[in-house]
């Protein structure tokens, strides 16, 4: 337990006084039309459902519909499925080159587009527009030249000479970063010659539906891109389908594990990435400033809504106070509010059953006796909002410690030594990442080969890179995305 | 004279009184400092930098960073003509708009101190004066203390002193440290008064940030009222990381120690842009009780241009160009 008491507030909210920030709206009318109800696309062309059910959108941020979608019905996801399989054999026979020049324009298209890409996911999604705009759109754009990269030297990638696609290829993309995972599914099917329908998550369907006029302006050929709208059972009856070879899921472990005894026993190529609970772990020599600035990056980048979030903070207990102390203090300057406001750092949470889900897991984190910390900050009227939280005096025990809660919410406990770490980190059915914090190089390495997690950042935490392989041990999933260990999710190897 | 100096009051009870008693003593307090991620202390300032200052929050940003500004000539080329012109410039920076705020400080040579001093009589301008052989700083000990003493005598209100950075590279903290309580001492009147200390670490020659969080912490504990990034006078001046790193190091020296020290970045911040985003780095380390000239000071000359272009944008709307402002 902490030396200090940690329930008092820090001496002063260091910002807001003198300097207060007006407010620096990015437009909404930036983000282009958003027509009023949409279809899917599918062969090229934007189609009407063949059902009736509509689902909404909304903004999260002020629970104002955006539009309606076509809820895809097992009919819809089999016109797709016949587009792409139609499509497939032209492409798949074109030369690599001509694959990569396709990938290069989208790619180009979307540097092109990236203002209005970046505002439409903020409005979708609820996320700040800083990080639409410095993280998501760049990253998006980095992937497919990255992937355009590769079309035309997947003889040279490892995986012997003229690798073969597996041909269509159904993927099911999670609200977190719904045009990055988009651009991680698709790029790579498209560099090695597979063609897609993707199905992107029910509260985020505008830019996967944007994305699909950049291929159109693109000039893709017909049916190479498929996107078909709906909730969970258009994403059921998309990997169920008997022409899909190869199915790709990123979202929860409950999903995952359905969609893994739904695929077994057929010869359709899986890949998974799942759920985390990752420990984020500052040893005493850490550089602590900027070991607190990545605990903050780690736990509410993206409101917390990160598979591979730093959730579970481990600290060594002879810092415990000092660190605290400081995160506290770091915590009080995060700005919540409005996501198109470019000064914020913490928008909306993406929507009422996901706010609903962490109230519940924090409120279990208080029944089970851990003390609980929030900065002084106002939350907007309407939308869904959540405190930056912090928890303490958390033990193993506890759901909080265990459970992904995704949303803003830390979780801390204490280890004594190296090996304490290690074991504490290991202790969860997950491990998609992990954060190490010290100056000394050797206890990363050594740290780096005892933590069972597919990403091991050292002294930083989620940066991405589209040459770095991604994905999970043990219950967060199996595949890898990213960089060229990517290409074999899509290649007949 | 190895002691904790001015500032002992607060560092007294903070148990770092006898830091400084021994060579070893200080170095290992100095190397026991948390380490500095490089990656890590430039993304954050460059995240900081990213923050959009709009209407309100840029007109009081502009006038708070003119407030600020220690308005500076040091050449060689310098003349009394010079320097009576830039005293004018400070007194009344935009002439057409008389609510336009004084600079907080004029910064020239220890020669022309007394022409500073005369020129900005009557008004709360500060007179400023570079010493030490600035901005080498290599002269033998009792050369810099005259030359301090000397800009003191001739009316300095503040003295920004160079550290000997070839002591401090080769190890020698404590001779850095001694020559800081010098220094200080030197800048004491006979009223009984002192010039307030600014201490210049020249973070260009220093190179490494874990560099920079030493010497902050031991100019602080050797008594400086102000710690200063560099003279100008080198390549590679004030950066927003190294500026962010010496805002933390003064944060965490007031925690402990219960002393506030100002911080000064000099050089190579010419436009509003570059202050606003060294007033966001001041807003979000340290708020309010920094944001004000007695405690945070840019070392510019053509700043002072571009935040009063800005500044009759926002009132009048129009971007009037360079020959709407004085040159000096």
């Amino acid at each position: 337990m902490a030396k200090k008491k940690n329930t008092e507030e820090p001496a002063a909210q260091p910002t807001g006084g003198l300097f207060a920030y007006a407010p620096a709206p990015e437009s909404p009318a930036a983000a282009g039309d958003i027509a009023t109800s949409y279809g899917h696309f599918i062969g090229g062309e934007f189609v009407d459902s063949s059902g009736s059910e509509a689902l909404k959108t909304v903004n999260p941020a002020t629970e104002q519909v955006l539009a309606e979608f076509a809820q895809g019905t097992d009919e819809d996801v089999d016109r797709a499925v016949a587009a792409a399989r139609k499509a497939f054999a032209d492409w798949s026979a074109l030369p690599g080159s001509e694959r990569a020049k396709y990938l290069f324009r989208i790619a180009r298209i979307i540097q092109e587009r990236s203002r209005e890409l970046a505002v439409l996911e903020s409005i979708d999604n609820g996320k700040p527009i800083r990080e639409t705009r410095d993280v998501d759109l760049p990253l998006v754009a980095a992937h497919f030249f990255y992937y355009a990269g590769w079309a035309d030297k997947l003889d040279y990638a490892g995986f012997g000479a003229s690798p073969k696609p597996l041909g269509v290829a159904g993927q099911v993309i999670p609200w977190n970063f719904p045009l990055l995972m988009l651009a991680w599914k698709i790029a790579p099917a498209l560099a090695t010659g597979n063609t897609v329908v993707l199905k992107p998550a029910e509260t985020t369907p505008l830019t996967a539906l944007r994305f699909a006029e950049i291929c159109r302006q693109a000039g893709l050929p017909k049916g190479v891109v498929n996107i078909v709208t709906g909730d969970g059972r258009t994403g059921a009856a998309l990997t169920a389908h008997p022409d899909v070879n190869k199915v790709a899921f990123t979202g929860s472990t409950p999903v995952g594990r359905a969609i893994a005894k739904q695929l077994a026993g057929t010869r359709k190529k899986l890949s998974l990435e799942l759920g985390g609970k990752a420990a984020n772990i500052v040893f005493d020599d850490a550089p602590i400033d900027q070991a607190v600035e990545g605990i903050v990056n780690g736990i509410f980048f993206n409101q917390g809504h990160v598979c591979c979030a730093g959730s579970r903070l481990l600290v060594q207990e002879s810092i415990q106070d000092e660190l605290l102390d400081a995160l506290k203090r770091r915590m009080a300057t995060l700005r919540v509010g409005d996501p198109l406001d470019k000064n914020t750092d913490i928008g909306a949470i993406n929507s009422a059953e996901q706010l609903a889900r962490i109230t519940a897991l924090t409120d279990a984190g208080e029944a089970e006796g851990a003390e609980r910390w929030s900065p002084a900050c106002e939350l907007p009227g309407t939308g869904f909002w959540f405190k930056p939280t912090l928890f303490t005096g958390v033990s193993q025990a506890h759901r909080i410690a265990q459970e992904e809660i995704f949303g803003p919410v830390l979780s801390v406990l204490t280890f004594r030594t190296p090996a304490e770490a290690v074991e504490k980190a290991n202790n969860t059915p997950y491990g998609l990442s992990a954060g190490i914090w010290t100056e000394k190089g050797s206890r990363i390495l050594w740290m780096a080969n005892k933590l069972k997690a597919g990403v091991v950042w050292a002294n930083t935490f989620n940066k991405f890179d589209p040459t770095s392989p991604f994905g999970g041990y043990k219950e967060s999933g199996y595949g890898r995305e990213g960089g060229r260990h990517g290409l074999e999710a899509y290649l007949d190897v | 004279m190895s002691t904790v100096a001015a500032n002992a009051p607060g560092v007294a009870g903070s148990g770092l009184q006898d830091v400084a008693a021994s060579e070893a003593s200080l170095r290992r307090f100095l190397h026991g400092l948390p380490g500095v991620d490089q990656v890590g202390l430039e993304a954050r300032a460059a995240t900081l930098g990213t923050r959009s200052i709009k209407t309100t929050a840029k007109a009081y940003a502009i006038d708070l960073a003119i407030s600020m500004i220690d308005l500076t000539t040091l050449e060689g080329a310098d003349t009394v003509g010079k320097v009576r012109a830039l005293c004018a410039k400070g007194r009344t920076p935009d002439p057409t708009d008389p609510t336009t705020p004084r600079v907080a400080a004029i910064c020239v040579y220890p020669d022309m101190v007394a022409t500073a001093k005369d020129a900005l009589r009557g008004t709360d301008i500060q007179v400023a004066s570079v010493a030490t052989a600035f901005p080498a700083g290599r002269a033998a000990l009792p050369v810099k203390l005259a030359d301090t003493a000397d800009a003191v005598a001739a009316g300095a209100d503040e003295i920004d002193m160079v550290i000997d950075r070839g002591a401090f590279l080769s190890g020698r903290y404590l001779d850095v440290f001694n020559e800081i309580v010098a220094v200080k001492e030197a800048c004491k009147r006979p009223d009984g008064t002192s010039a307030h200390l600014k201490v210049i670490f020249e973070t260009g020659e220093l190179q490494t940030y874990d560099n920079v969080r030493r010497v902050s912490w031991l100019a602080m504990l050797a008594g400086a009222d102000f710690i200063k990034t560099s003279t100008g006078k080198v390549a590679v001046n004030a950066t927003p990381p190294v500026t962010l790193l010496m805002l933390e190091a003064v944060r965490d020296f007031r925690a402990q120690t219960g002393v506030q020290v100002g911080v000064k970045p000099a050089g190579g911040i010419k436009t509003t842009k570059d202050a606003m985003k060294y007033l966001v780095m001041v807003n979000e380390t340290l708020g309010d009780d920094w944001l004000t000239p007695h405690w945070f000071r840019f070392g510019a000359s053509s700043l002072l241009n571009d935040l009063l272009m800005q500044r009759q944008k926002l009132t009048t709307g129009r971007y009037s160009g360079p020959d709407y402002v004085t040159v000096d």
